[in-house]
């Protein structure tokens, strides 16, 4: 591995401006399983591909519901995740109890970044080693955003995080102009499709054991598809003509 | 710091007969102040009486007088008792205009926190009222009330607001919110008004919150005619200059004090 003198210490710059750590950090998102987060005017969707240690083990949960509008799909340290899940549900039940109102997802997302840069710049501190995909529906409408270990955040209107996403990248840009008046159904499609092309030609492809969808939107509560129920979306992405292979 | 030089009887404290002291055998019993304890708040001492408020067709009307009564001595004539909080939320107080003025510093840097956020939304009215609720209530679990009612009106996108909270924090919404005096005077003129027309206008509102505040006047010996109307409704927020009361006039003996420039 390339190592220098400025690798170990978080709160000093290298020479060239940079910090190491928070670089290595981000690097572990891109270690994780992928994630593809998309939207239309009424609906977000995440979607995700689940791992699972061996044979015998389960597969480790992607994504999370934080609250009825907000959910999270997870690419990194799983064990991080759950620390800033439970540090989002949390905000979103304060503000719940404070002003009997479900919190807008920006100013959650806002929160949890601040959260991140604080562990960017104090002393003794190792920045998060995830990236969330953060999916919600407010009175501002659907909303997909995408943090980083570095504290930053974006909003998008599709994106993709984790092992080889740039496949999954590569197919949204192809196709984001239709997904704003897209419905529920052809949404979930569009991200089997787009996870589909992160996963090397030589595994066994999608199933229902390793897929992970969820969705939210207007009058529809944050909900996880998984096992069953996802195998309908999966039977519908099988009918369909295959598309063109991305190599990468 | 020293309270000892205060010493003084206090009524209730002071042993006019003696038998105490017998029985005690402690010759006197003195009265000294703790040093530093808590006060809280056990009474309201200056107050603004009813504030009254209903929903139009387009929004919500809202009417105060502007007196402050210290006891029963007209104090302060010409007080506003309602807020504009942001750009779409106004608050009116009867009750304790030194709490209200702390409340009204508190939501001020609320408003103030949500503005900076500068995501594209902001605060409803509703969120405000329930937020003012929840300081209401912690307050008197802590037994130190913010001794108020509270009206909040407000309109947002297209959604008119009228809500109330009390000094120990009941907080309700409604279409027709009075206070004080305001309850057993005023209510049951607004239901009536709003019975016989359902679907009232601004201009209909204004003038029933008009009426009813004469009525206050003529009946409440801690209100003014001296008032303020305030509207929530698709022009944004505002609330009126002070307005004088058109009354009866009496014609009994010339007035020492002829208008409010005088006093």
């Amino acid at each position: 591995m390339y190592r220098n003198q400025y690798d170990s210490d978080i709160t000093t710059f290298s020479p060239s401006g940079r910090i190491h750590q928070v670089e290595y950090a981000m690097e572990a998102v891109k270690q994780g399983g992928a994630a593809v987060a998309l939207k239309s005017k009424q609906y977000a969707v995440l979607v995700s591909l689940k791992r699972s240690s061996s044979e015998l083990g389960s597969y480790q949960k992607k994504i999370f519901v934080v609250d009825d509008h907000v959910g999270i799909a997870i690419s990194g340290l799983t064990a991080d995740a759950r620390m800033l899940c439970n540090y989002m549900r949390n905000e979103c039940a304060n503000y719940n109890y404070v002003y009997e109102n479900q919190m807008r997802v920006e100013r959650l997302v806002t929160k949890v970044a601040d959260k991140h840069q604080v562990h960017t710049q104090r002393y003794g501190r190792r920045p998060y080693g995830v990236g969330l995909l953060v999916a919600g529906f407010d009175q501002l409408g659907a909303h997909i955003y995408q943090t980083c270990p570095s504290g930053n955040f974006y909003d998008y209107k599709s994106i993709s995080i984790g092992s080889r996403s740039q496949s999954a990248k590569t197919y949204l840009e192809k196709h984001f102009e239709s997904f704003e008046e897209s419905s529920l159904e052809q949404l979930i499609i569009h991200g089997l499709r787009a996870l589909r092309e992160t996963i090397p030609n030589t595994d066994d492809g999608l199933n229902s054991k390793n897929v992970s969808i969820g969705i939210v939107g207007e009058n529809q509560k944050f909900k996880i598809i998984e096992d069953e129920a996802a195998q309908q979306y999966l039977n519908l992405l099988e009918n369909e003509e295959p598309v063109e292979m991305q190599t990468n | 710091m020293s309270f000892e030089h205060i010493n003084f009887p206090v009524f209730g404290q002071v042993d006019y007969f003696g038998k105490q002291s017998q029985q005690q055998l402690q010759p006197q019993q003195q009265y000294t102040p703790s040093h530093g304890g808590k006060k809280n708040t056990l009474d309201p001492i200056v107050t603004g009486t009813s504030i009254i408020a209903i929903k139009y067709d387009k929004g919500v009307v809202m009417g105060s007088d502007m007196l402050l009564s210290y006891g029963s001595l007209a104090r302060f004539n010409s007080i506003q008792r309602m807020t504009k909080f942001g750009g779409n939320t106004i608050i009116g107080a009867s009750g304790e205009y030194s709490d209200f003025q702390s409340i009204t510093t508190t939501l001020n840097e609320l408003v103030t926190d949500d503005h900076c956020m500068d995501d594209g939304s902001r605060l409803s009215p509703e969120e405000i009222w329930n937020y003012l609720a929840r300081i209401l209530y912690n307050q008197r679990n802590k037994g130190n009330p913010l001794w108020n009612t509270c009206v909040v009106i407000g309109y947002q996108g297209g959604k008119s607001f009228l809500g109330k909270v009390d000094l120990v924090g009941t907080c309700f919404k409604e279409d027709i919110v009075t206070c004080g005096y305001g309850s057993h005077i005023a209510l049951p003129l607004l239901r009536k008004a709003r019975d016989d027309n359902p679907n009232m206008n601004l201009e209909q509102a204004k003038k029933l919150i008009e009426d009813c505040l004469r009525v206050l006047f003529y009946r409440d010996a801690r209100s003014s005619k001296k008032i303020q109307i305030a509207v929530a409704g698709e022009q944004g927020i505002d609330i009126s200059g002070p307005i004088e009361l058109e009354t009866y006039n009496w014609n009994s003996g010339e007035a020492a004090v002829k208008n409010f420039s005088q006093v």
